[in-house]
């Protein structure tokens, strides 16, 4: 490619590190002010397709092309630009729409940017749409060639990776059956299977598929994943913060289009974190027979104060003002915390409290301390309910009441990051280095 | 890495405003995506076929269905259909395989170009191996329908002019006019449905318009249109070259074969010109 001949057509104004002098060698991502428009209407969306490819056929067209909104268009990427180096990886987070997907496209090659440009040295290899070109009808064995050739590679090359393949992907004994008679299961582990063990790239694309097949199949490919990461530079998308801030060395945030953010991946990740308003499918709704109603609900720091984000392992607490129908003189109080999948995380409930809550059957504050706060960093819902003694009847029952963030250095694994004492203990006599034959 | 690496790089200018870069690639894909073209052609068709009874010999029906009701109506007397250098029967098979072909090329770059969407928008790969592929399925239903060429020749005791080989010339020229203006109109069949709600009235009308099932008309309406019509001289000469020997229209054939070459290379470019801008319309 005749690279020199086509000045960049950089709009790279807003983006972080901007090549002045064109990108240095070590570079093999580079994306400089990349936009795309799409367009709402489908009817219009056809119409401004044939335009485009109308203006690409036309030779005698020159000079820049108009890049304003059409009627009914908006920005699906904004303007994006961003350098990657091999060894690094990039992670891309952002609600649904946010234009994750349309970069990886781009990116790929599938899509033209509508405004900027994008350099790419070395192979691109991307993790995607696992099992393309498979036919149900066909085996797996005649699949792991059409995936292999839909990828780019020869019979001879799948020849020598083959029973590779097969081991991988926990399928010899069922090699020879119709794919249409594999679980899905099966069908993305071979064709996960397929493009991790043929793809070298020096580019890697990701599109949250580490997370296939079952916990034993994952971890597996976790590993084999992280096995290619350090070779090349990695642009990767996950709804996992958890795999996000284990995989990224930096963490770009695309909110409507726009990088709001690019860098470390923990601010990268409060940062997305933030941008999630409480309608992610979580509505607030009351249910309960409303024999209680809550007035007020608070979360409070150390200090006192009313907030919405707390510290990881800082002491908080959960005030509530509350009436109790005096039908009943004394209630249970369950509060639940869930995470943004609606997963139930974490519960306090009073009776394991062994608290009794008594009440005159006027309004009354309930509050509860807790010495840590102890929630993987993240968001999270709470949800309250108010039972009476028998604990089958819900005088009030709120879902999704609240929210609040869970800030912290750190982005673990699992919903629950305990706060233990450490200890480490020299045992002075002999210095034995355990062997892996024990 | 020690080997120098490939940089490619993606800009929202038209890349036939590099013509050399863009000529090279052109030729690079298809090259590289003729692997990829026989694994798509042969999953294609070994799917097709196995779960079916009478397998490749679907393959022979579409032109025996399309002669067989003008063979009846001819031989009945009902519909005379003029004088015929060879048998009737056999004329009217010959020139429906001729024509299948064209109406199979013709079809065939938005069927596989529909079948593999999935694929298309998700993945990078030599966009040339779909067409090719397509175009394998065409040549192998040809090849197929030989056979039943073969049995016609041989239930009417029909000679094999000196001319034969050069009937295939003329089927690879059928098959890639029909090619050529099926990549045409892909990029506005993928977007939009009506292309492919038209294709099989058009050709069917074209059919009938051309003289596939008839002799040349010599005079009239019916000769006016045969003259203008550049399918005439595609599929009379090739016809001609499989039964009778030395065809008249050779140099219309071959003008008309040149046009399509040019017309085909056009067709490629705009397909490739196309396919980002139909990708980003087609969504998932």
């Amino acid at each position: 490619m005749n690279d020199s001949s086509s000045p960049a057509r950089s709009l790279s104004s807003g983006g972080e590190r901007a090549a002045a002098g064109g990108p240095s060698s070590d570079v093999l991502v580079s994306v400089e002010g990349a936009s795309k428009r799409f367009c709402r209407d489908l009817k219009r969306s056809l119409l401004y397709g044939l335009s485009d490819i109308a203006a690409d056929l036309n030779p005698f067209k020159t000079g820049a092309r108009d890049v304003a909104l059409r009627d009914d268009e908006f920005w699906a990427l904004r303007n994006v630009s961003c350098d990657l180096r091999r060894g690094e990886c990039l992670g891309l987070i952002g609600r649904n729409g946010a234009g994750k997907t349309t970069l990886l496209k781009m990116l790929t090659g599938l899509i033209k940017p509508d405004t900027g440009r994008i350099t790419i040295r070395g192979r691109v290899g991307a993790l995607i749409a696992l099992g393309a070109g498979f036919h149900p009808l066909l085996t797996g064995r005649e699949n792991i060639y059409i995936n292999g050739a839909v990828l780019g590679f020869t019979k001879r090359e799948v020849d020598r990776q083959f029973d590779d393949i097969v081991d991988f992907a926990e399928l010899r004994e069922f090699i020879d059956t119709p794919v249409q008679n594999y679980s899905s299961g099966m069908q993305v582990r071979l064709g996960f299977a397929v493009a991790v063990r043929l793809i070298r790239p020096d580019v890697l694309i990701l599109d949250e598929v580490i997370a296939v097949g079952d916990e034993s199949f994952r971890s597996k490919c976790y590993q084999v994943v992280s096995d290619i990461l350090g070779r090349c530079a990695v642009i990767f998308v996950s709804h996992s913060m958890a795999m996000i801030n284990r995989l990224s060395t930096r963490v770009m945030v695309l909110s409507n289009g726009e990088a709001i953010f690019t860098g470390e991946p923990v601010a990268g990740i409060e940062t997305y974190l933030r941008t999630i308003d409480g309608s992610d499918g979580i509505v607030h709704r009351s249910l309960g027979t409303g024999e209680a109603v809550i007035h007020r609900l608070a979360l409070e720091d150390e200090n006192g104060a009313s907030v919405s984000d707390l510290h990881y392992s800082r002491p908080w607490r959960l005030c509530m003002d509350l009436t109790v129908s005096a039908a009943f003189t004394e209630y249970d109080v369950s509060v639940t915390f869930m995470s943004r999948a609606q997963e139930l995380v974490a519960q306090c409930h009073s009776r394991a409290n062994r608290q009794r809550l008594q009440h005159d059957g006027r309004r009354h504050r309930v509050e509860i301390a807790f010495d840590a706060q102890l929630l993987n960093p993240g968001r999270y819902w709470i949800n309250i309910a108010v039972f009476d003694r028998s604990g089958t009847r819900h005088l009030c029952w709120e879902f999704g009441i609240t929210q609040f963030t869970v800030v912290g250095p750190f982005i673990g694994s699992a919903p629950l990051q305990m706060l233990g004492s450490w200890h480490t203990t020299p045992l002075g006599t002999k210095s034995v280095v355990p062997s892996s034959s024990v | 890495m020690t080997e120098d690496p490939v940089v490619t790089i993606y800009t929202p200018e038209s890349p036939i405003r590099r013509p050399a870069s863009f000529i090279r690639e052109m030729a690079a894909d298809l090259l590289a995506s003729r692997e990829l073209a026989r694994r798509l052609f042969l999953r294609d068709l070994r799917a097709q076929y196995r779960h079916s009874l009478f397998g490749y010999l679907w393959m022979i029906v579409p032109p025996l269905m399309v002669s067989a009701p003008f063979i009846y109506l001819n031989s009945s007397g009902v519909m005379r259909m003029g004088e015929t250098p060879i048998p009737y029967p056999a004329f009217a098979v010959v020139g429906t395989v001729i024509w299948q072909t064209f109406v199979d090329a013709l079809n065939s770059p938005l069927r596989v170009m529909n079948a593999s969407r999935a694929m298309l928008t998700r993945i990078n790969f030599p966009r040339e191996a779909i067409l090719l592929s397509g175009l394998m399925q065409v040549a192998c239903s040809f090849l197929v329908r030989l056979v039943l060429l073969a049995g016609v020749f041989a239930a009417f005791s029909l000679p094999v002019p000196s001319t034969a080989p050069l009937f295939l010339v003329g089927m690879v020229s059928v098959a890639l006019t029909g090619l050529a203006i099926g990549v045409f109109l892909t990029p506005l069949g993928l977007l939009y449905g009506d292309v492919q709600q038209a294709l099989p009235l058009a050709s069917t009308f074209l059919m009938l318009l051309t003289p596939v099932l008839y002799p040349e008309p010599v005079s009239g309406f019916g000769a006016t249109i045969a003259a203008i019509n550049p399918l005439t001289p595609l599929v009379t000469t090739t016809r001609e070259w499989l039964t009778m020997g030395p065809a008249e229209h050779v140099a219309s054939f071959i003008a008309v074969s040149a046009a399509t070459i040019v017309f085909l290379a056009l067709g490629w470019i705009a397909y490739r010109l196309a396919l980002p801008h139909l990708i980003a319309r087609l969504g998932n």
